[in-house]
């Protein structure tokens, strides 16, 4: 199928690229890795009247860690996050989730800006970052602000963006010591989107008790998810595996899935229990073994 | 609005007048005239149309064409050689590594750039790899086959060794191929 025609338009700097979207209001649309966006433009879902492209933007496409924060830029790619050896050795919930991201093809062009603006709950990167900890930089015409994932994920691919802002990165807090993450995904074969994904990121104190954690749901309600109950209740506790198996419950309690093509409502939220426990011990297991 | 657009295709300048909407798939086959590259779904689903755009693939569904612009793409027809097929489409062959062939030139392009960066994968990682590109026929066995046959022809190629060391490298890749 073939998108509605359009006008395109490369930008060689970011404050021309937010002056395009200024200029055009709601007609234009930013365009990444094009791995949401095209398909839903081949399907006449979006029609978009300006494509404002910003991968010739030179400098955005930055990964690293400064001063406590992992800084991803906006085109930053899925491949990219799998295969840097700061996100294998620093941030496995991250590199579990690029893993397992769509396909390895759809990976060397999706960012994973791009997923979160796309912002279906069924992305892995929604989950996963809103374990992390993760806060966005969102550029407009009046300079930059910089909200919490959570704020910024508003509903069934709807965010808190503004049609002339641009996501211009994602900011992670690095792990503190004795702190381990990890994502697992139940999908019915490679590039699917999950039947449902759990993603979590823990710390721990001396003594083994639990100072944080995260726990990020994928698939399983109107946009991604955070297990806030789960998450209070980890706190302050030893991984037991009574305290791993309530956190499971709290996780599934938290979830609102829907019965489709992949799984019942309730297979899905027993799914998210069993996912939960399994990635609480290993994020535990890595914390505690480094 | 048409514009003239020029894209390097296996280092050759194609020039067409398209619109923005133009998919670089139906560029590469309509107005370069390059036919490998296949459609086999409206949903960036199959990976038949994988080409390399800066020697990564991806599906060339699912990019327009004016994006393409100023990078370099490699298509099937890119591969072989002065006439000689590359050792992978000889591999293919050898291996019965395509039944109807529709798949046949997202998996050379797929297999191609895995072996520009690995030139000794484990099957594992050759599944993996190709895991974005469908085939209806074969059930893999022979596609997997076919690139650690590839596999072993280029390290050939590229290092001469003595017999005893080549015969371990052959024997080292026969154990990774039964890996379950
Ligand atoms: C076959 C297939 C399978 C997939 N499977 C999965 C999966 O299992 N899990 C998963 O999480 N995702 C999956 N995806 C989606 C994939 O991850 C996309 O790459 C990603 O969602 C979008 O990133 P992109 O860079 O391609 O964004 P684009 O498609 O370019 O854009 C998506 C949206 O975000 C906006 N946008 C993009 N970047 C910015 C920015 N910096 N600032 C403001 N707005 C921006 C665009 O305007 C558009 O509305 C799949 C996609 C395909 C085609
Ligand atoms: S034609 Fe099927 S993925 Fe491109
Ligand atoms: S050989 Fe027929 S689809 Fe692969």
């Amino acid at each position: 199928m073939i998108p509605a025609a359009f006008d395109y338009a490369a930008p060689g700097s970011l404050p021309e690229a937010v002056e395009l979207l200024r200029r055009h209001g709601e007609e234009a649309k930013v365009i990444a890795g094009g791995q949401s966006l095209i398909p839903a433009m081949r399907f006449r879902l979006a029609r978009p009247g300006v494509l404002v492209d910003i991968q010739r933007i030179p400098g955005l496409d930055f990964l690293a860690e400064e001063e406590g924060v992992l800084r991803i830029g906006p085109l930053v790619r899925h491949a990219e996050m799998e295969a840097s050896p700061l996100i294998r050795d620093r941030y496995p919930l991250l590199a579990e989730t690029a893993s397992v991201v769509a396909d390895p093809l759809v990976r060397n062009l999706g960012t994973v800006a791009g997923s979160l603006v796309h912002a279906d709950p069924a992305g892995d990167w929604g989950a996963a970052l809103l374990a992390a900890r993760a806060r966005v930089v969102l550029t407009g015409p009046g300079g930059e602000r910089e909200l919490a994932l959570e704020d910024f994920l508003v509903d069934t691919f709807t965010t808190a963006i503004s049609p002339d802002e641009i996501l211009t990165e994602i900011r992670v807090p690095a792990p503190a010591p004795r702190s381990g993450g990890a994502y697992l995904k139940i999908e019915r074969k490679v590039g699917d989107f999950a039947t449902a994904a759990v993603g979590v990121q823990v710390a721990f104190d001396a003594d083994g008790r639990c100072t944080a954690a995260g726990v990020g749901l994928c698939a399983v309600g109107p946009t991604s998810l955070r297990a806030r109950e789960a998450e209070a209740f980890l706190a302050g506790k030893r991984f037991e595996p009574e305290v791993l198996e309530r956190a499971g419950e709290l996780a599934a309690a938290a979830s609102s899935p829907v019965a489709d093509t992949r799984g019942s409502e309730a297979y899905k939220r027993d799914m998210v229990r069993i996912l939960t426990v399994r990635a609480l011990a290993r994020a535990a297991e890595r914390a505690l073994a480094a | 609005m048409k514009r003239e657009l020029t894209l390097t295709i296996n280092g050759q300048p194609y020039t067409g007048v398209v619109e923005p909407r133009r998919l670089l798939v139906h560029f590469i086959r309509e107005e370069a005239g390059l036919t490998g590259t296949h459609v086999g779904c409206d949903t960036t689903s199959c990976g038949a149309c994988t080409v390399l755009l800066d020697g990564r693939p991806v599906k060339s569904c699912t990019l327009f064409a004016v994006q393409a612009e100023g990078h370099a793409v490699t298509t099937v027809e890119g591969l072989a050689r002065e006439g000689e097929l590359h050792p992978l489409q000889q591999a293919f062959w050898e291996q019965h590594g395509l039944q109807c062939g529709y798949c046949t030139p997202g998996m050379l392009m797929t297999g191609a750039a895995l072996l520009e960066r690995r030139p000794d994968p484990g099957e594992e990682e050759i599944r993996r790899a190709i895991s974005g590109n469908l085939c209806r026929c074969t059930g893999y066995q022979n596609i997997v086959r076919a690139i650690q046959e590839a596999a072993r022809a280029m390290r050939g190629a590229a290092e001469p060794v003595s017999a005893g060391q080549g015969a371990a490298g052959a024997a080292s890749a026969a154990r990774g191929g039964m890996v379950p």
